[in-house]
């Protein structure tokens, strides 16, 4: 670095330390022109740094801003009866989000309600799921005969699309709750199970290698060894299972009926009110959105390499 | 004469994707309790192959081993193994992983407390007292290597089974570690197995180097009585012309004789 690099602040300090005689030499220094911000240290950083932030946010909001404009363009040449525009919309959502939680009767209640009664059915259908498809995942993963009953029975279930389990559950349960959150846990199991599984029987050779010469207790492998190194297939197999679940449940409730995210779009739909079914769909992106970034950050806590 | 370790005639034949690959052939070893063995010869030869055995890891094509007279027929605490990758556990820490071992074997009749001691013992012994709190990806190859060191360690093992256990250190490093084992061994009485690349280090520390042949096929060349008196000195050692012949020996083997083809 050059002597010369002395911004305002670096001057302040040197005026102000007591060691400075005021006298001949400060003022000399005082006089001297300093450096333009941009050329110090500091303010290269500054400008490295603004950079760096156009180069992450520009091309977002770039396509952002592309996306409502072609949603203008759409929305006016559909004239009288075309799709509702961005600006419409946001004044629709400002109204529905100034009250979110009302409740007026079972069928008509807040956004707020339906958002959570959709993420509750998600959570309790996932758990479930979670409840029997991890110990089964393992219980495959380990036992190479196991593997190959459950196989045939996986491979055929597994493509069937999760509205189809619907009549099924509303026979066997006779109520609409239950056989949402049966639809929730039949299709988010599967990938649960099959990542647990695939996790289990990549353990690495060398770790199970160190658990045979310490001669390690069932429980000790499965606590030390078997579970933290599954755990990142596990998580992976949670984040898809929870995808998969938020996808079917709009579907499901917009069957159902009720309370939900699902439900609301269909009334809505019913209602002829397009605005809101805008709205809907972003709600559903954006809460799938977060609950991705969510799982995403708790997998990397265990990510151990 | 009474063996502890008996190998007789022991094979060793994998399955591969292009056939059998018949790694070791051959093996006859009988290793007294409290000797110091070193394994020397070119990669790929079968040495890890031949220690997995010992171990108990895997078993024979054909042949027997026996362990104070009982047939090996899988691990077993009383053989400590240093791996050639050091196959920590990468979610615990180095104490973590010390700890594990040391709770197998001594938690049934220790109180915590002292087991935690051991624990940091060890890690001291192989100077890493500073990293004890570090999980394996935060700390160099070398370091990792003496955590896996001080894990067969804290187990007083009877029999040690080392595979290239200094290979990733620094010389000065090495020569440190290389006199605590010396020193352990001689206090411990361990039988020790240690496969190496490194033809002083195989004189320095052993009673015996078995020198292998180069596979596929490979099986026990020759073996070479290293007679030094103990304990030894390196910077005595290195005036002394017994030792610069039976460097000179092995030299010979691996580099006269069973020359690496360049593949
Ligand atoms: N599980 C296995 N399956 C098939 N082949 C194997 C297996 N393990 C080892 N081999 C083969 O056996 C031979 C000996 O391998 P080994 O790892 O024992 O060599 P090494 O002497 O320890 O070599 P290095 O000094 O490089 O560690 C090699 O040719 C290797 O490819
Ligand atoms: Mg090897």
């Amino acid at each position: 670095m050059s002597a010369v690099t002395i911004n305002e602040n670096s001057l302040k300090d040197i005026m102000n330390s007591p060691d400075t005689t005021p006298l001949p030499a400060a003022v000399s220094v005082a006089e001297a022109r300093p450096t333009p911000f941009l050329q110090t240290e500091r303010g290269l950083a500054f400008a490295e740094a603004i950079g760096k932030f156009f180069r992450a946010v520009l091309p977002p909001i770039l396509g952002i801003a592309l996306f409502i404009l072609l949603w203008q363009m759409v929305s006016v040449s559909g004239g009288e009866s075309g799709l509702p525009g961005p600006a419409k919309t946001w004044e629709s959502a400002k109204l529905l989000f100034a009250d979110p939680f009302y409740d007026n009767g079972p069928n008509d209640k807040g956004i707020g309600w339906n958002i959570l009664h959709s993420l509750y059915r998600v959570g309790a259908g996932f758990g479930l799921a979670a409840l029997v498809g991890i110990p089964l995942g393992f219980m495959i993963g380990r036992f190479q005969f196991l593997s190959g009953m459950a196989s045939p029975i996986i491979s055929l279930l597994r493509p069937v699309s999760p509205l189809a389990w619907l009549p099924i559950g509303l026979y066997v349960f006779k109520e609409t709750e239950p056989a949402s959150l049966w639809v929730i846990f039949i299709s988010s199991i599967w990938p649960i199970i099959l990542n647990t599984a695939a996790g289990v029987s990549r353990v690495p050779q060398d770790y199970l290698n160190v658990a045979r010469v310490l001669n390690l207790s069932e429980w000790k492998i499965f606590t030390r060894i078997l579970f933290p190194s599954v755990l990142p297939h596990l998580m992976t197999g949670i984040r898809l299972s929870i995808g998969v679940a938020w996808l079917v449940i709009v579907a499901a409730e917009m069957l159902t009926g009720g309370t939900g995210l699902g439900f609301w779009v269909w009334d809505e739909w019913n209602n002829l009110n397009v605005e809101h079914i805008l709205i809907a769909i972003f709600i559903v992106g954006i809460v799938g959105l977060l609950l991705e970034q969510v799982l995403v950050m708790i997998a990397n806590r265990f990510n151990y390499e | 004469m009474h063996s502890y370790l008996h190998i007789d005639n022991a094979k060793m034949v994998f399955d591969t994707k292009k056939g059998k690959f018949t790694a070791l052939t051959d093996i006859n070893l009988d290793v007294k309790q409290g000797e110091f063995i070193a394994l020397i010869g070119h990669s790929g030869c079968g040495k890890s192959t031949l220690l997995n055995l010992v171990a108990g890891l895997t078993e024979p094509t054909q042949g027997v081993l026996l362990l104070s007279d009982k047939e090996i027929k899988g691990p077993g605490p009383e053989r400590g193994v240093v791996f050639q990758n050091h196959s920590l556990l990468p979610w615990l820490t180095c104490f973590g992983n010390v700890y594990l071992a040391v709770e197998r074997v001594f938690g049934a009749k220790e109180p915590k407390s002292k087991l935690k001691e051991r624990t940091q013992a060890a890690l001291e012994l192989v100077g890493l007292s500073h990293a004890i709190h570090k999980h394996p990806n935060e700390i160099s190859g070398g370091m990792k290597q003496r955590v896996g060191i001080a894990r067969a360690l804290a187990m007083e093992p009877k029999v040690l089974l080392l595979d290239e256990p200094f290979g990733a250190l620094d010389a000065l490093t090495r020569a440190g570690l290389q006199d605590e084992l010396m020193r352990i061994v001689k206090e411990t009485q361990a039988t020790t197995l240690m496969v190496t690349h490194d033809v002083d280090e195989a004189v320095l520390l052993s009673d015996r180097i078995v020198m292998m042949t180069n596979g596929p096929s490979a099986t026990i060349g020759e073996i070479l009585e290293v007679d030094l008196p103990r304990p030894r000195d390196r910077l005595k050692l290195a005036e002394n012309p017994a030792y610069h012949h039976l460097r000179g020996q092995v030299l010979e083997f691996l580099y006269q004789k069973h020359l690496k083809k360049a593949a």
